[in-house]
């Protein structure tokens, strides 16, 4: 089983008025130091076939139609392996093809 | 980063240096002789700063330019009124309600940007309408939107009103605004120009009215609210990559987002701000962002105004001049204060924790000067950007097709064959899109918050109290009919205007003043601009007729798509005032045995009618007359008849006909009727006919002689149609729908949207709101029967239910 991860962020010319309240609420706790906070979504979809071309492909139309307002948001798809060992997926951001751009 | 290192800035003695520098103004929608203008006004070349500056002010959208030579009429013909307190040409009108309260409103588009992006579109529109009532020092007490949207199975329709809905919803609710009523209609002239209108009405004391005006040399203009950010300015855009950088910078969104928490901190901070008299003049900014703000308040001044842009605070460093100039970033206002005022008013922004920041002064002189990084980039005369714009008068004619349309009198389509097809159609109508019942939309508002609403959707008028000592309320409606007003534009414009003042007038209100929201296609198509010569006029003469001042609106053209307009759209809202909320006459049927009596007079009227859109399909023929006298007759009957406590019950007669309205009026009763067809009329037309000037009100039997002797006295015909009874609406020798059928039929969406799953109702009519039972008690009216002045204890409740 594969699991791939989309991830929505407002464009950043866009207002986004969750980061903001969590960068006005960082130093109120004692947090210095942040001048910036913009917050997204991650979406995490497991598939039931391989992760091929045509499965990015896929998902990518899911991201582009219903996962994210591409008027105002963009989004990134990348494949995460689901190893054994607990860790081994989070280096494996950049390791294949599956690492999309920004679409706009 | 970018904005150090662009080149060239293009300064005010550089654009005198650079005469002949290409310049984009094509792009940014200047007609050529409108840019040769600019350079004869400033006798030089503009920089782009002033570029962009004038191609927004001069743009349709802000400068009136194809509208203001008709528009001039709600001005001449305006009727005396002593109401009016401020009138056309602020950010809203002000009107007298009485008691030394003050009650602005005004109805404004947000069509496009709810196209672009559905979701912040109709947000947006909600929180600059609220700014701008809450400019003239009112506090905002509530919200209307009068929608339109493509044919109910139209997947345009089903991009656009999910959208829509949960942005209106999500903005007002957040905002702790109610939403108390507005207008859903389905067209399929609509698909691709979907019309999403938002009204406001706040209230104040006489004495706290705001004007925006800059005046005296000076004082400081100070920007508070939100960041600017590169919100809503797509178009300039083009001036900074043309201009400056040819690498091509991110293209800006044409997408605002607005946020409520950011809006409702400004509303409380400002009105802070105005109880301490802190302030000269404001202006909220909307379209145009700084440029309108800036510019018209030293137009409206003595014209001199200093602004650094360099002290704007900015949600992006990357920004240009230009782009800080035309940002439509939400949430903000512009203030002038004295200078001796000017640290009370920071510290009331702080303690709002709202970014207040001192960006200029008033200056001797007449220019309007802004400087970014200490050079100056805009030199000119304000009043030329704000308010002397280009005029056009646009060559207008009629229509070829309208003489055709006309005579394609509804008369030749076929009518039900016998009772059994009559009733079919009774039940198609009450179930078709535009007649159906809307509260799966307008319950997802908010209506009852603030604790002030009398009454809501579904009822004729949304009402609100605005004193809880003596109950004073005033009252609001909405209306426009695209069909009626694309057979007869001029008949089209009065026949919304007598049905939003018959739908107030059907509460106990009495109609005072008028805001309007013109809705039409391209003014550049002649036929489009006749229809808009025509609807203007129309409105202006029945508004003089009724006595009712315009005072204020917005008109929305280039709503079309290719060569197709949208029906023309004149959508009128008429403000009503109501001496004590707790006689109000609500519409719902409740006490069985009482009688029923329908007023007015029915002709045989079905151009453009419901009737003919939901069985054949049809457009055409002429729309039903428009009676004003008798409009203003019917209105004093209704408006006395609930003061004296005469009748239970008033709904007024609009599209779908009689039978349409007492279907909604037993459905929001629980009870049924029987009707009889009365002498002289034909079942058909009894129950469909769309005929003007007529309501239809439940009465105690004890009060009929009192209440037909004043119709009498008064010369409105009043027939006795029938009475309160059982659980169908039957009409004798016809037909008997049940409730439960009607009911099943009137509620029912569409599959396109319903958006997945109907959602359960539990067992009663309504879902339970956000206002709960109470709130629902006092909104269906007390349910003690006879609505008499309310007896001591039940006012005591009533109080407690809405405090």
């Amino acid at each position: 089983m594969a699991r791939v991860v989309v991830d929505v962020m407002l464009k950043p010319e866009i207002l986004d008025p969750q980061g903001q309240a969590v960068q006005r609420a960082l130093p109120r706790l004692g947090f210095e130091g942040i001048t910036d906070v913009r917050q997204g979504k991650r979406f995490e979809l497991d598939l039931a076939g391989p992760v091929d071309e045509a499965a990015i492909a896929r998902i990518r139309e899911i991201a582009g139609t219903f996962l994210a307002n591409t008027v105002i948001e963009d989004f990134e798809v990348r494949v995460e392996e689901l190893a054994d060992a607990p860790g081994a997926a989070t280096g494996s951001a950049g390791d294949n093809a599956a690492e999309e751009g920004a679409v706009r | 980063m970018p904005a150090q290192s662009k080149p060239v800035l293009d300064t005010v003695k550089h654009a005198a240096d650079t005469p002949e520098a290409a310049q984009p103004w094509a792009e940014l929608g200047l007609k050529e002789d409108e840019y040769q203008r600019i350079r004869e006004i400033l006798g030089r070349r503009p920089t782009g700063a002033e570029l962009a500056m004038y191609s927004v002010m001069w743009s349709e959208h802000c400068s009136y330019k194809s509208s203001k030579v008709h528009l001039r009429q709600f001005g001449e013909k305006a009727p005396t009124s002593d109401a009016l307190l401020v009138g056309i040409g602020e950010n809203a009108g002000v009107v007298d309600v009485g008691q030394g309260y003050a009650v602005t409103f005004k109805v404004e588009s947000h069509n496009h940007p709810s196209y672009v992006e559905p979701y912040q579109g109709a947000a947006t529109g909600v929180g600059g309408i609220v700014r701008d009532i809450l400019a003239m020092g009112a506090r905002p007490i509530g919200v209307m939107d009068p929608l339109r949207f493509g044919a109910a199975d139209h997947p345009d329709t089903r991009r656009v009103l999910p959208g829509v809905v949960a942005g209106i919803g999500g903005y007002g609710n957040c905002l702790g605004l109610p939403n108390i009523g507005g207008e859903v209609v389905f067209d399929p002239c609509y698909q691709g120009n979907p019309l999403v209108n938002a009204l406001c009405v706040g209230v104040m004391r006489h004495e706290d009215i705001h004007l925006a005006k800059a005046a005296g040399a000076g004082n400081k203009v100070i920007l508070y609210g939100a960041r600017t950010g590169g919100d809503g300015i797509g178009g300039v855009s083009v001036l900074a990559s043309e201009t400056f950088d040819s690498g091509g910078p991110a293209k800006r969104p044409a997408v605002q987002v607005g946020d409520p928490f950011q809006e409702k901190l400004l509303i409380e901070c400002t009105l802070e701000i105005f109880a301490e008299r802190l302030v000269t003049g404001i202006q909220d900014l909307g379209g145009a962002g700084l440029s309108c703000a800036t510019s018209e308040l030293a137009s409206a001044g003595s014209g001199g105004m200093r602004v650094e842009l360099d002290a704007v605070p900015l949600r992006d460093s990357s920004l240009s001049p230009e782009e800080i100039l035309m940002s439509e970033s939400q949430e903000r206002m512009c203030a002038v204060v004295e200078p001796g005022k000017v640290d009370r008013f920071l510290e009331i922004c702080a303690k709002w924790d709202v970014i207040a920041t001192v960006i200029g002064e008033v200056t001797e002189g007449d220019r309007l000067e802004i400087y970014w990084h200490g050079e100056q980039v805009v030199d000119v005369p304000p009043r030329t950007v704000a308010h002397e714009g280009p005029v056009y008068e646009r060559p207008y004619a009629r229509p070829t097709w309208q003489d055709a349309l006309q005579a394609d009198d509804p008369a030749r389509l076929a009518r039900p064959a016998d009772a059994a097809e009559l009733r079919a159609q009774v039940l198609r109508l009450v179930g078709s899109p535009n007649q159906a019942d809307v509260s799966w939309i307008t319950d997802q508002y908010d209506r009852y918050v603030l604790g002030n609403t009398v009454l809501a959707q579904p009822e004729d008028s949304g009402m609100l109290r605005i004193d809880e000592e003596t109950n004073l309320g005033v009252a609001l409606a909405t209306d426009g009919n695209g069909r009626y007003a694309k057979l007869d534009p001029y008949t089209g414009a009065q026949l919304a205007l007598v049905e939003a003042y018959r739908n107030v007038a059907a509460g106990g209100a009495k109609p005072l003043a008028v805001t309007d929201c013109l809705n039409f296609g391209s003014p550049e198509d002649p036929a489009v601009m006749w229809q808009f010569a025509e609807a203007t006029r129309g409105l202006a003469d029945a508004c003089l007729a009724l006595g009712l001042p315009v005072t204020g609106g917005n008109v929305s053209l280039y709503n079309q798509t290719g060569e197709t307009a949208i029906h023309p759209t004149p959508v009128v809202g008429v403000l009503g005032v109501i001496d004590d909320v707790t006689r109000r006459t609500p519409m719902a049927f409740r006490t069985e045995g009482q009688l029923l009596y329908l007023l007015g007079e029915t002709h045989e009227e079905f151009g453009g009618s419901a009737w003919t859109d939901v069985i054949h399909g049809h457009l055409g023929g002429l729309p039903p007359r428009v009676d004003l006298e008798r409009e203003r007759l019917l209105g004093e009957i209704l408006i006395a008849a609930s003061r004296d406590g005469m009748i239970d019950a008033a709904h007024d007669l609009s599209d779908g006909g009689l039978i349409q309205a007492v279907v909604e009026s037993c459905l929001r009763g629980g009870k049924g009727a029987r009707l009889v067809v009365p002498e002289g009329l034909s079942p058909f037309t009894f129950l469909l006919s769309e005929s003007t000037a007529r309501a239809v009100v439940a009465l105690p039997r004890g009060e009929e002689v009192r209440f037909t002797d004043m119709c009498a006295a008064r010369g409105l015909p009043a027939t006795r149609i029938g009475v309160v009874d059982g659980a169908a609406v039957e009409v004798q020798g016809q037909f008997s729908l049940p409730l439960d059928e009607l009911r099943e039929a009137h509620e029912r969406r569409g599959p396109a949207l319903s958006g997945g799953a109907p959602r359960p109702r539990a067992g009663g009519r309504r879902p339970p709101g956000t206002g709960g039972a109470a709130a629902d008690v006092l909104a269906d009216g007390s349910p003690h029967g006879p609505r008499r002045p309310v007896p001591s204890a039940d006012r005591t409740r009533h109080q407690g239910l809405v405090s």
